[in-house]
């Protein structure tokens, strides 16, 4: 088991007194799961119910204020920056540079936990960055501007420069969020070839209950921090557990031509805090 | 597609950045001095045969005028990097060595001394520059205990707001020193506010380099970090930045950098917000290219427009702030029609 969340708690203002639980605002409580070597793991949940924030603490970007993150055994907390992000890569909702780099200039940034003293980078390390932009089909765009390019160009350089960096776990927030339909098929084919050929396990978080259905392996469904289930995907995803995430009534079936389980929303309940 | 050329890897870039840069700067060092109210020529200024005491060509330009020229240098490099490192530390193209209040800490300093303290001296050590370099000080280190918390990046808004405020009540301050003193010392506080790179000698200079050389120690070791942290703080975590060391650094660097530079010219303007410009249209925004040719170009850029300001209207100076935004104002409209 690479990854491991155990029995961790969060919130964004520990200004209070730590010794009085009870008077804290936790936006994570006591949260565990796992995820496994070469999986894909869809994290799923409505607004606000804490998803960005556990990829963050997954990506050692947040300090849990209790409980563990373990990579391998070895608390994530006490690995050396420069270290973990050799093996855990983050691609974010949305990137905006506040200058204008090239597509091959933010792919190679990719190579910043291996720079040397120098900061320079080799034409290994040039290499690796063709390469992750022939994977994600964006190495036509190596000279062209980030910031001209459409969203689905600019999410595939994002993964591409995630690539880079060589993890062993990438975790993904929405990274079909902004997307149109054809380049959300697209992402999706794209992390479903990567996991599949290279091996990279994956942490998703999404909205689209579709994309969790025909990508992920397991599901871990999350409401107001807390986990309110933790399983394959086909266990988790069911209409009563939808209820219960979303309070939205639906059909959940598996649809014979893609072979993977569709939900169709078919009414919000109301009547019910959302 | 596939045969098409890759661009020039980095190491090929910062080689020939360093050196068409650097021969722009030196060549601007080595003309600058000849040019002036008696003009001089650079193979008598290095003729070994003639003795130093009789050479008026070399005695001109080592004494006369190479100081001038190196403050101009130095200064030039430590503005135009400075702004280079806080735009990139506030995500933010508009920020200018200025923009947190280091440069206002630095002439409350000066007019202070100017108007209460002129008389006094520390040894070899004017008291204008220790006085500013002493504003300079203060002003950074408010901005920068107001912005941080312990074992938290630093808040680059916080920063961004109380460097402006700083600056307003470091002005009014400055405003009210003004309104108080006699004419003579008004006068005298406009003038150092114009800036003026005549420092009088080597020595000055010699009494900034050491902050100087420090900060840019701290600006090659940031460069790439640079480059991650302007994508996003958060994204730069995630590539194993240290993202508040790496602020903490580029805080200090800069301030060092300004503050050194303020004390030893006054606050002259624009060079740290047009010359990274200027240098991003012209070698690409890559830290690791723009910090060395900012250095450079800004070395260059302000030599040059302190040799307009002691030429252009002989034996008149004009104030070499007012030159560095005249010529640098339209130059940067001109490459940003250009390259638009």
């Amino acid at each position: 088991m690479p990854l491991q969340v155990e029995r961790v708690s969060f919130g964004y203002d520990p200004t209070h007194d730590t010794s009085d639980e009870s008077a804290r605002s936790f936006s994570l409580v006591d949260m565990s799961l796992s995820v496994q070597r070469g999986s894909i793991t869809g994290l799923l949940g409505p607004n606000g119910c804490g998803k960005t924030t556990l990829l963050k603490l997954m990506a050692g970007v947040l300090r849990p204020q209790t409980g563990a993150i373990t990579l391998r055994g070895r608390a994530i907390g006490r690995m050396p920056r420069r270290e973990l992000a050799r093996q855990i890569a983050v691609v974010p909702q949305e990137t905006h540079p506040a200058f204008d780099y090239s597509v091959l200039e933010m792919v190679l940034m990719g190579r910043h936990p291996y720079l040397g003293a120098f900061q320079l980078e080799s034409p290994k390390d040039v290499a690796l960055a063709y390469d992750s932009m022939s994977t994600t089909g964006t190495a036509h765009l190596a000279e062209r501007s980030y910031m001209t390019l459409s969203g689905g160009e600019k999410q595939r350089v994002v993964i591409a420069s995630a690539l880079t960096q060589a993890p062993d776990i990438l975790l993904l927030d929405e990274p079909t969020a902004s997307l149109d339909l054809a380049y959300q098929m697209e992402v999706a084919s794209l992390l479903h070839r990567l996991n599949r050929d290279s091996g990279v396990s994956m942490v998703l978080a999404t909205h689209d209950l579709n994309l969790a259905a025909s990508l992920c392996d397991s599901l871990v469904l999350v409401r107001s921090g807390r986990v309110l289930a933790h399983g394959p995907t086909r266990d988790v995803l069911t209409a009563a557990m939808i209820r219960q995430l979303y309070d939205v009534d639906a059909d959940v079936h598996v649809h014979e031509a893609s072979g993977h389980l569709t939900v169709v929303p078919i009414r919000h309940v109301s009547g019910e805090a959302p | 597609m596939l045969t098409r050329a890759r661009p020039r890897p980095i190491r090929a870039r910062l080689a020939v950045t360093l050196l068409a840069y650097g021969a722009l700067a030196l060549g601007m060092c080595l003309l600058a001095p000849l040019v002036g109210s008696t003009s001089i020529s650079l193979a008598r200024v290095f003729d070994r045969s003639i003795p130093f005491a009789d050479n008026v060509d070399a005695q001109i330009f080592f004494i006369a005028r190479l100081p001038r020229v190196l403050a101009g240098a130095i200064v030039g490099a430590a503005l135009a990097s400075a702004g280079v490192v806080l735009q990139a530390l506030l995500r933010n193209p508009l920020a200018t060595p200025f923009t947190l209040g280091v440069s206002a800490g630095a002439a409350l300093g000066a007019i202070l001394a100017i108007s209460f303290g002129a008389a006094t001296t520390l040894g070899p050590l004017s008291p204008v520059p220790l006085a500013s370099l002493a504003g300079a000080f203060l002003a950074a280190a408010i901005v920068y205990a107001m912005a941080t918390r312990p074992g938290r990046p630093i808040s680059t808004s916080v920063l961004l707001l109380a460097g402006v405020t700083l600056n307003s009540f470091f002005s009014a301050l400055i405003l009210f020193v003004q309104y108080m003193g006699d004419f003579a010392e008004t006068y005298r506080t406009v003038r150092w506010l114009m800036g003026d790179l005549d420092v009088g000698g080597f020595g000055p200079i010699i009494g900034a380099l050491p902050l100087i050389i420090v900060a840019f120690v701290i600006f090659a070791l940031l460069s790439s970090s640079l480059n991650v942290l302007s994508v996003g703080a958060e994204t730069a975590a995630t590539r194993g930045v240290d993202v508040g060391r790496i602020q903490r650094l580029a805080f200090i660097s800069s301030a060092l950098a300004t503050s050194a530079a303020v004390s030893l010219a006054g606050p002259i303007g624009f060079v740290g917000i047009v010359v990274p410009h200027l240098v991003r249209l012209m070698a690409g925004v890559d830290h690791r290219i723009v910090l060395p040719a900012a250095a450079l170009f800004g070395a260059a850029f302000l030599v040059a427009c302190d040799l307009v300001a002691r030429t252009v209207l002989a034996p008149v100076e004009v104030p070499v702030g007012v030159v560095t935004a005249l010529l640098g104002g339209p130059f940067f409209l001109w490459l940003l029609i250009r390259k638009g």
